[in-house]
């Protein structure tokens, strides 16, 4: 890999409520090539979103990105940057889709306005030519009559019609990365498919790069050509995506894609990963999935796993990358044919 | 564009509850009787027309609602009154509501120890009687001109609306579309004014309407205890004033003024109401009304 476009070098973003130092995320690494879709999956809770949040540097007080944190975006530390500079490169070099195409967009301005608005911010556009490639960006992103419907209000269209309109927005500057926050979770499958299916054209059209956060194993087949997984706040395991459905390594990764339904498949129970996401505020000593891991032993309380190669392009945070005879019968790896 | 203008405000007005068209109805006349004075009458506010022959006349063809203790015509007196009191309402409610607009929503939206600070300011304000703080000004300032009695009726009238904006501004700044703003790189002036403040202008609207019938009642009072406007200018509180202690024998100039202020202060309250009915219920922002048609496309 080349310079990468985003490099993130132990990033850690601690909320300080009084209820403690909450770590959302806490020592993540993560690197995105020109041109590439990185998949960023884990639960709820396990930090993605506010993964996102700290490259735009939006995270909003008690929490805040530690010293120590490095954010480099096309050869700048992001992090170093003053609040206009910064500015600068939110929607226009980098650009965030919601999840919540419900709410993302202000009621009160219609589509068109919404995303011309960017233009003016960023471009500087005159009013008229701001609306002018705002009509022709929500023709790109697939709205059918977009000079009429750019007249439209939120309320007056669909959800999947709205989430366009978000990709319009974000994508109007014609960004280096694009930055997508479960941008189909909201949506009917038949739509999820078709959003995704924009977002890949418009990538390959444009050669951004995207970052994907989801927890849906299936986006990320259908998009990524690499995945990241998230737990704890930390990166637990690293590889290209065929590679991570064909030999997930560490057990959390398993235990997410054995809960994920398929087709052909038996129809057991799906299963399911006993307990729940430990709080931020208390993560446990040692390996932070050993509470929930069939094949956790007295290692994994006592020292956090580093992170190892376990295969070409493959790294893993688990002990069992040294010990693999250790693994517990019941963390087989799941059969999964990548679509 | 226009014709579409014209349908939504069909369409408002059908929403309407017939109390709220007849309040408008009501507001209505007062203006027009305040626009049209000079032709609806031909007399001056402060003409004495015959201190000897034609004062305290009852209510008849040639003055209709009679005539008071200086011989002026009450009639008059209530159009060039409806135009003091109604501007002065609605003036120093725009005042009032400006200020508090844009107080709240920087309060509301900046947080932390400036919004703290902001809001003591407020709270040790409203913690004095804005009947007081007004007494106190105006009874070393007298005679107070217009302008400087709009302007003080609105400085002290706009804790409560910034109380409100405050808080809608609070809840507006984590809501997604104004996260999405943010990392669309738009500045904390252009959150404040494209997304924050539409979207808190509603309950300002609400507030104002009922803001003027309380200021048109404040203003009377002022003028009764004779520190707001001056005689010989009619306001509905000066006349009130002037004829209330001769209120047995020419009752006519106590009673017409008191409807005019009493009308003029339901029809605003009522409007204030039925725009609280019609506002909420589509303008909570981000909601879709439960009545609001399908998505049509996509």
């Amino acid at each position: 890999m080349g310079e990468p476009l985003l490099a993130i070098e132990n990033l850690r973003t601690y909320f300080h409520t009084s209820a403690g130092v909450a770590r959302a995320v806490d020592g993540l690494s993560l690197a995105i090539a020109p041109g590439e879709t990185v998949g960023l999956v884990g639960e709820s809770g396990c930090g993605k979103s506010v993964t996102a949040l700290s490259i735009l540097r939006l995270v909003a007080p008690p929490g805040r990105i530690e010293a120590g944190s490095h954010i480099r975006f096309e050869g700048q530390d992001l992090l170093a940057l003053d609040d206009r500079a910064m500015r600068a490169i939110r929607g226009n070099r980098i650009a965030m889709i919601f999840q919540e195409p419900m709410t993302a967009l202000n009621p009160v301005f219609t589509v068109g306005d919404q995303v011309a608005e960017v233009a003016r911010i960023h471009a500087g556009a005159s009013r008229a030519e701001a609306w002018k490639r705002a009509v022709a960006m929500l023709d790109r992103v697939g709205i059918p009559g977009a000079d009429e419907r750019a007249r439209d209000y939120p309320h007056q269209l669909s959800g999947g019609m709205r989430q366009r309109v978000m990709i319009a927005m974000a994508l109007v500057m014609q960004p280096a990365l694009l930055i997508a926050d479960e941008p189909t979770t909201a949506l009917d499958v038949t739509i999820q498919a078709q959003i995704l299916e924009l977002l890949a054209e418009l990538q390959q059209q444009s050669g951004m790069s995207v970052l994907l956060i989801t927890h849906d194993f299936g986006v990320v087949a259908e998009t990524a050509s690499r995945v990241v997984v998230m737990y704890g706040g930390e990166a637990v395991e690293e590889a290209p995506v065929d590679e991570l459905f064909a030999r997930a390594h560490h057990p959390y990764t398993r235990g997410l894609l054995a809960a994920m339904p398929r087709l052909g498949a038996p129809r057991d129970r799906l299963r399911t990963i006993p307990g729940a996401v430990p709080a931020p505020t208390a993560w446990p000593t040692g390996c932070r999935f050993r509470d929930r891991c069939a094949s956790a032993w007295e290692q994994c309380e006592r020292e956090h796993p580093a992170i190892a190669n376990v295969g070409a392009d493959h790294a893993s945070r688990c002990h069992l990358a040294a010990a693999p005879g250790r693994r517990a019968p019941e963390d087989a790896p799941p059969r999964v044919e990548v679509g | 564009m226009l014709t579409e203008r014209a349908r939504a405000a069909g369409r408002a007005w059908a929403r309407l509850a017939p109390g709220a068209r007849l309040a408008l109805g009501v507001i209505a006349v007062f203006v027009l009787g305040a626009v049209l004075a000079p032709w609806l009458t031909r007399y001056q506010p402060w003409q004495q027309l015959d201190v000897v022959r034609l004062k305290s006349l009852p209510p008849s063809w040639a003055h209709p609602f009679g005539t008071d203790r200086f011989s002026r015509d009450v009639f008059t007196r209530i159009l060039y009154g409806a135009q003091l009191s109604l501007s002065i309402a609605t003036l120093a409610v725009l005042v009032s509501s400006t200020v508090g607009l844009l107080y709240g929503a920087m309060a509301g939206y900046t947080g932390g120890w400036i919004d703290a600070v902001m809001m003591r300011f407020i709270d040790a304000m409203l913690s004095v009687p804005r009947v007081l703080m007004l007494i106190a000004v105006l009874a070393l300032w007298s005679p107070v001109p217009v302008p400087a009695l709009v302007l003080l009726i609105g400085l002290t009238g706009w804790f409560d609306v910034a109380r409100i904006v405050r808080g809608q501004a609070m809840a507006l700044r984590d809501r997604e579309f104004v996260v999405a703003a943010r990392a669309l790189g738009a500045n904390p002036a252009r959150i404040v004014w494209r997304h924050v403040l539409p979207n808190v202008l509603s309950p300002v609207i609400v507030a104002g309407a009922l803001a003027v019938g309380n200021v048109i009642v404040l203003e009377a009072g002022l003028s009764f205890l004779g520190i707001g406007v001056h005689e010989p200018m009619a306001s509905w509180g000066t006349m009130f004033q002037d004829a209330a202690n001769q209120f047995v024998s020419t009752w006519w100039a106590v009673i017409f003024p008191g409807i005019a202020i009493v009308a003029t202060v339901l029809a605003f309250n009522t409007l204030g109401d039925a725009l609280r009915d019609l506002l909420d219920a589509r303008q909570l922002p981000g909601q879709p009304a439960a009545d609001l048609p399908e998505p049509a496309h996509g």
